[in-house]
């Protein structure tokens, strides 16, 4: 792992220089690539809103939104400030604790879980050894919230959505962290840097996609399924359950949800990326970029370059596989709950194990190709 | 005192509070619901400090197993018998309640000669070890080495509870229902009568 240009040591000493001492100068560090990243979401998120309001438009041959700003590009913005401005109604008999605490337990693993999404080489708040396992492991709390959201809301449509939404959840954990496994047996980590840097040196041939095609498929399914998106979005469901858990929510309460499950998604397209589509490398090899243009690997420009290329490259297939599931929820008609269920632990479960153990021979068959 | 100690210290204060809290709330709460979510918090405390002892993959599998798992069950049980009941005063209540205090204060004056009377010093290699190698590598060296017999068992327990959890979840497909669902005219949907449905609902 090459060192790049070192950030944090060039901040601390700017800091440092102006007359602050080494410590503060280090705790004034900590704070910054997190605001970053949750500033980063956060624009993520309105970019998720305006896309999804404006492919689903094409999709149905309308224009959507467009008054809001060039093409209604400011159109999210304007939602939150409505949302924000609303009145926060608290149902008769609700539990009060509880009904403020669910939305904010289902939105904050979500923010959390991007601690581990590295957009290159050095640009990730944490490289931690666990890795991937923590973003499943934090995944799991939000049903937690989603239960307490139904449970507290006082109507049977909330609880029997806040029902369907952990069951759901649940049922889908295992495939994915299955798909995942497979993924960690090639690269021997579970650290996401070490996931990407196994696919980098072929381009857009050694993508784990190649290598994992029903991993990939079996990944993508289960975390729409995670997300709530159309074709599972059964905890929801406005024919039959009104709007699910959040049918008793308005005001910014009902705006953590709806934050909550395009981050979500973001979330989930961003993984994806990662873990099959090669993260933050280019389809053409670029690490000779240097020796074509006949500069050194540690030219400063060269470097911000690569890691401006990087980001592009990370939030390009992201958001190629948003545009995927905001057309899959045109395409696709929403599964009955047995057949959800079915799905996940008749179908999913089996194919993913049969994945892991076919990773397993090919990885003692070839360990050269598939990580020995 | 520097940085990384002084959040070291904070952070030990917040999640130790937190988790005395909330298990004092699970026992002495008397709504079973909000006992079932301050749970969620006592796991969540526990798995915050284990990250504070560097075992990462431990607080991870902790909130992987017991926040996404055994508590969103418990949860899911509770509100599938979603009963709001007052309970009814049981006479000498005081009697069991210090009964029950004082075996809890057996067990942790137990415990707190243990936690005093053990020399908690790590070897220096061990440290060291513990400091700088993510302790997943460690865990599953230990797993197929010196471990490897009670890891075997423990999946093999698992196994069994789960082969036993799906013949219980397919009892509805034994040969003996298979007659009873023929009988429906061919003008109704195969779907359980109507009053089962009927006692679903009035359970809630």
């Amino acid at each position: 792992m090459n060192s790049g240009i070192d950030l944090q040591g060039t901040f601390v000493n700017f800091i440092n220089n102006l007359g602050v001492p080494i410590g503060a100068a280090k705790a004034l560090w900590l704070p910054l690539p997190m605001a970053i990243v949750l500033l980063g979401a956060a624009t993520g998120l309105l970019i998720a809103v305006w896309l999804e309001r404006k492919i689903s438009a094409a999709a149905q041959q309308r224009i959507g939104p467009e008054y809001v700003g060039a093409l209604g590009i400011f159109q999210p913005a304007a939602d939150g400030l409505k949302l924000l401005f609303k009145e926060d109604v608290v149902p008769g008999k609700a539990d009060p604790w509880l009904f403020t605490l669910g939305p904010i337990i289902v939105l904050l693993p979500v923010f959390v879980s991007f601690a581990i999404v590295p957009f290159g080489e050095n640009m990730l708040i944490t490289d931690l050894g666990t890795g991937i396992f923590l973003w499943i492991a934090l995944s799991s709390i939000t049903p937690i919230g989603l239960l307490m959201s139904g449970y507290s809301s006082n109507n049977k449509y909330s609880l029997l959505g806040g029902l369907r939404a952990a069951a759901q959840s649940i049922s889908y954990e295992i495939p994915l962290a299955l798909a995942v496994l497979a993924i960690v047996m090639m690269s021997n980590s579970l650290s996401t840097i070490d996931i990407v840097e196994q696919q980098s040196g072929y381009g857009i041939l050694g993508w784990n996609i190649w290598r994992q095609p029903v991993g990939f498929l079996i990944f993508w399914i289960a975390a729409l399924a995670e997300c709530e998106r159309l074709p599972f979005d059964l905890p929801e469901a406005e024919e039959e359950l009104v709007a699910g858990y959040q049918t008793e929510y308005s005001g910014m309460k009902f705006a953590l949800f709806y934050i909550g499950s395009y981050v979500n998604l973001n979330l989930s397209a961003l993984l994806v990326a990662i873990l099959y589509l090669g993260g933050w490398e280019s389809p053409i090899p670029l690490e000779n970029l240097g020796a074509w243009l006949g500069v050194s690997q540690d030219t400063p420009w060269l470097q911000v370059i690569t890691a401006s290329l990087g980001i592009g490259m990370t939030l390009l297939k992201a958001y190629f596989l948003l545009f995927i599931a905001v057309l899959l929820r045109w395409t696709v008609p929403r599964v009955r709950i047995d057949q959800l269920l079915n799905l996940g632990w008749k179908f999913l479960l089996p194919i993913a194990l049969l994945n892991l153990l076919l990773t397993a021979a090919l990885k003692l068959a070839f360990p050269s190709a598939f990580g020995g | 005192m520097n940085l990384a100690e002084g959040v070291q210290v904070v952070s030990f204060g917040v999640l130790a509070t937190m988790m005395i809290v909330a298990a004092l709330g699970v026992v002495l709460l008397n709504n079973i619901v909000y006992s079932a979510f301050l749970l969620g918090g006592v796991f969540i405390s526990i798995s915050g400090l284990y990250i504070l002892l560097n075992a990462d993959f431990v607080a991870a599998a902790q909130i992987l197993i017991y926040v996404g798992a055994v508590n969103v069950l418990i949860l899911f049980a509770i509100m599938l018998v979603n009963k709001r009941e007052d309970y009814a005063p049981v006479s000498n209540r005081w009697l069991r309640n210090l009964a029950a205090g004082l075996v809890c204060i057996g067990v942790f004056a137990l415990l707190g000669t243990m936690v005093i009377a053990t020399d908690w010093q790590l070897e220096p290699a061990n440290l060291t070890a513990a400091a700088g190698v993510s302790s997943v590598v460690k865990i599953g060296q230990h797993f197929f080495s010196d471990f490897l017999l009670p890891f075997e068992l423990a999946s093999v327990l698992l196994l069994m509870a789960m082969v036993g959890a799906i013949v219980l979840a397919r009892r509805d497909f034994l040969p003996e229902d298979l007659s009873l669902t023929n009988q429906t005219t061919s003008l109704t949907l195969p779907e359980k009568s109507k009053e089962l449905a009927a006692l679903g609902g009035k359970t809630k």
